[in-house]
């Protein structure tokens, strides 16, 4: 079993004309909670969307668990056991909030006798109970039945987060999860994200706030104009001259500037 | 019930029904206006089935029948109607159900252009439970897990497929139990009168259909009954009220009146008469739901 559980290597996208990603490599530990970073418009979220399938990568190969997933479609990429949660809320806003975690357990339960069982109609069913005490453990339990579309902006980033843990993923793809979300907030959904760093799940997020990435991670990929420039510990981050140059300022103040979108 | 009542109720079984098998589809938001089609497909080939192959099938059987020859060809025609969307769609089961309607009409066997008698006789005792099946089964289909799925489409096609969700066969599973839904109210319809034509299947019928469902709601089961229901008992009694109070401004006004409604109605409730919010506001007086009381899941910034 190689240490390593993702590898992204030679990875190149074009839109148009514009070179968006242009070969990057890197490798995501096993169980390691790595950081993505980098300045807005550095090809962050789209290296999420070819991880996931949602764009065909232009060259380049991406392996999870030792296994090349380049050419796997979509729908399947979550069984091979990757799955991620959105910067913009892309919560399915007429489900409720429990239905919306249910979606996330979809993949474990593609059989036919589990999509013909009727979830809605039974109360207490192990699904259903397994997506609320899920929301629960996120400190958002309080509003299993409600549609989610009216819910305030922090509770729903958290529930794409829970959603997206429900597929029980060996690798939790998080793009900007604490965006908007207040310190109270904050700290819980690091605590969450411990927890099931915990038991072994691989995390690599994307994330502008640099305390939550110096608590959270133990490694760090810096990205600017679609080129990694930086790989390292989040103390080596702090030192590297490109890095400071393109992303995080000479000191934190500039940082924390940076966290507006 | 005097003779009246039964025609209506009639009337109002089959369109549930037939609104049924637009809901399925519709819930994961495709757009069918070919119930025409299914219907005429349903009408004639239990009719045929029941008289007109010599072996003299029983009703309920060549009902079963017709449902699946129906199920089979909607599941062929599924994979290049689904390739497209919206109001192409519109246009594509539309084409369908012409398609359906030319061919009945020009095939002999099945009466040709002076319609087919139909053997066997569907009494509001067989169609009202049928109805009640059909109604059950809707909803149990749409607390499924594939029900969660096709409603995850509907909001968001591309997030379902990441979380594993196959798009397109559970479109394709709904565009076809949804045309055999249509078939049974076919067969029902050709049963009750014993008398079908493909003319009487023509688009307004489909129109109709379509308008209960989008009016209804297509975010609960609950949509096409409420839709149903209202389209089917509105006018009647908007006329009665008329008749019986003698006013021939109303008599002659009402569907203008309800045209007018239904203009209001997609101004105010565009997502349907029954939407999710409703269906909670509604259900939370009966089944309270559990509260946590918590004091940080309260707004973010
Ligand atoms: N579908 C697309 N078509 C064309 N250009 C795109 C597309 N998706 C992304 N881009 C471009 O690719 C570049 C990288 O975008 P991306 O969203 O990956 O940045 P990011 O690092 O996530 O930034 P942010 O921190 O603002 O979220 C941007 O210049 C963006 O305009
Ligand atoms: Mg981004």
């Amino acid at each position: 079993m190689s240490d390593h559980l993702l590898e992204i290597s030679g990875m190149h996208k074009s839109f148009g004309g514009l070179k968006v990603i242009d070969d990057v490599s890197f490798d995501v530990r096993r169980s390691s909670r790595t950081a993505l970073i980098g300045p807005n418009g550095a090809g962050k979220t789209t290296i999420f969307n070819l991880l996931t399938g949602v764009y065909e990568i232009d060259a380049g190969t991406i392996s999870v668990d030792g296994e090349d997933i380049t050419d796997v479609p979509a729908q399947d990429r979550v069984t091979v056991g990757m799955s991620r949660s959105f910067q913009n809320i892309r919560l399915m806003p007429h489900l409720s909030t429990v239905e919306n975690v249910m979606l996330g357990q979809h993949a474990r339960a593609r059989n036919l006798g589990n999509l013909m069982f009727p979830l809605g109609m039974m109360p207490r069913n192990n699904w259903r109970t397994a997506a609320e005490e899920a929301l629960e453990r996120a400190g958002v339990g309080t509003y299993p039945g409600e549609v989610v579309a009216n819910l305030p902006y922090g509770v729903q980033k958290r529930i794409e987060v829970v959603r997206a843990m429900v597929s029980e993923p060996k690798l939790l793809l998080l793009d900007e999860p604490a965006a908007g979300l207040n310190k109270t907030e904050t700290n819980q959904l690091q605590a969450l994200l411990e927890n099931v760093s915990d038991q072994g799940v691989t995390i690599l997020v994307v994330e502008h706030d640099m305390q939550f990435v110096r608590d959270l991670c133990d490694h760090i990929v810096v990205l600017n104009f679609g080129r990694k420039i930086f790989e390292g510990t989040p103390e080596e981050v702090h030192q590297d001259p490109a890095v400071l140059e393109a992303y995080l300022g000479t000191d934190d103040d500039t940082a924390e500037a940076a966290d507006v979108s | 019930m005097s003779g009246y009542m039964e025609a209506q109720l009639i009337i109002l079984c089959l369109s549930i029904i037939y609104a049924y098998g637009i809901f399925l589809p519709a819930a994961s938001g495709q757009l069918n206006l070919g119930a025409a089609g299914f219907i005429t497909l349903g009408a004639y080939a239990s009719a045929w089935f029941n008289a007109g192959t010599g072996a003299e099938l029983p009703m309920w059987l060549s009902i079963m029948l017709a449902m699946v020859f129906t199920g089979v060809i909607a599941f062929a025609i599924s994979f290049p109607i689904l390739r497209t969307r919206g109001v192409y769609m519109v246009l594509a089961t539309f084409a369908f159900a012409e398609v359906v309607s030319g061919i009945a009409i020009n095939l002999e066997f099945v009466g040709g252009a002076s319609g087919f008698p139909v053997d066997d006789h569907a009494d509001v005792t067989v169609i009202v439970p049928v109805t009640i099946l059909v109604i059950l089964f809707s909803f149990y289909f749409m607390s499924t897990r594939l029900g969660l799925a096709l409603r995850s489409i509907h909001d968001d096609e591309s997030v379902a497929t990441l979380f594993g969700v196959n798009v397109r066969t559970a479109k394709v599973v709904a565009f076809t139990v949804g045309a055999m839904l249509m078939s049974l109210g076919g067969s029902l319809y050709g049963h009750h009168y014993n008398y079908i034509e493909a003319q009487t299947f023509n688009v307004l019928l489909s129109i109709y259909i379509l308008l209960y469902v989008l009016m209804g709601g297509t975010q609960t089961a609950w949509g096409p009954l409420i839709g149903a229901a209202f389209f089917a008992i509105v006018p009647e009694t908007l006329r009665e009220i008329a008749e019986s109070a003698g006013l021939k401004w109303l008599a002659e006004g009402r569907f203008m009146m309800f045209g007018a409604f239904i203009v209001l109605l997609m101004v105010f409730r565009p997502e349907g008469v029954m939407t999710r919010t409703l269906q909670n506001r509604l259900g939370s007086g009966l089944f309270r739901q559990k509260k946590v009381v918590s004091d940080d899941a309260g707004g973010g910034s």
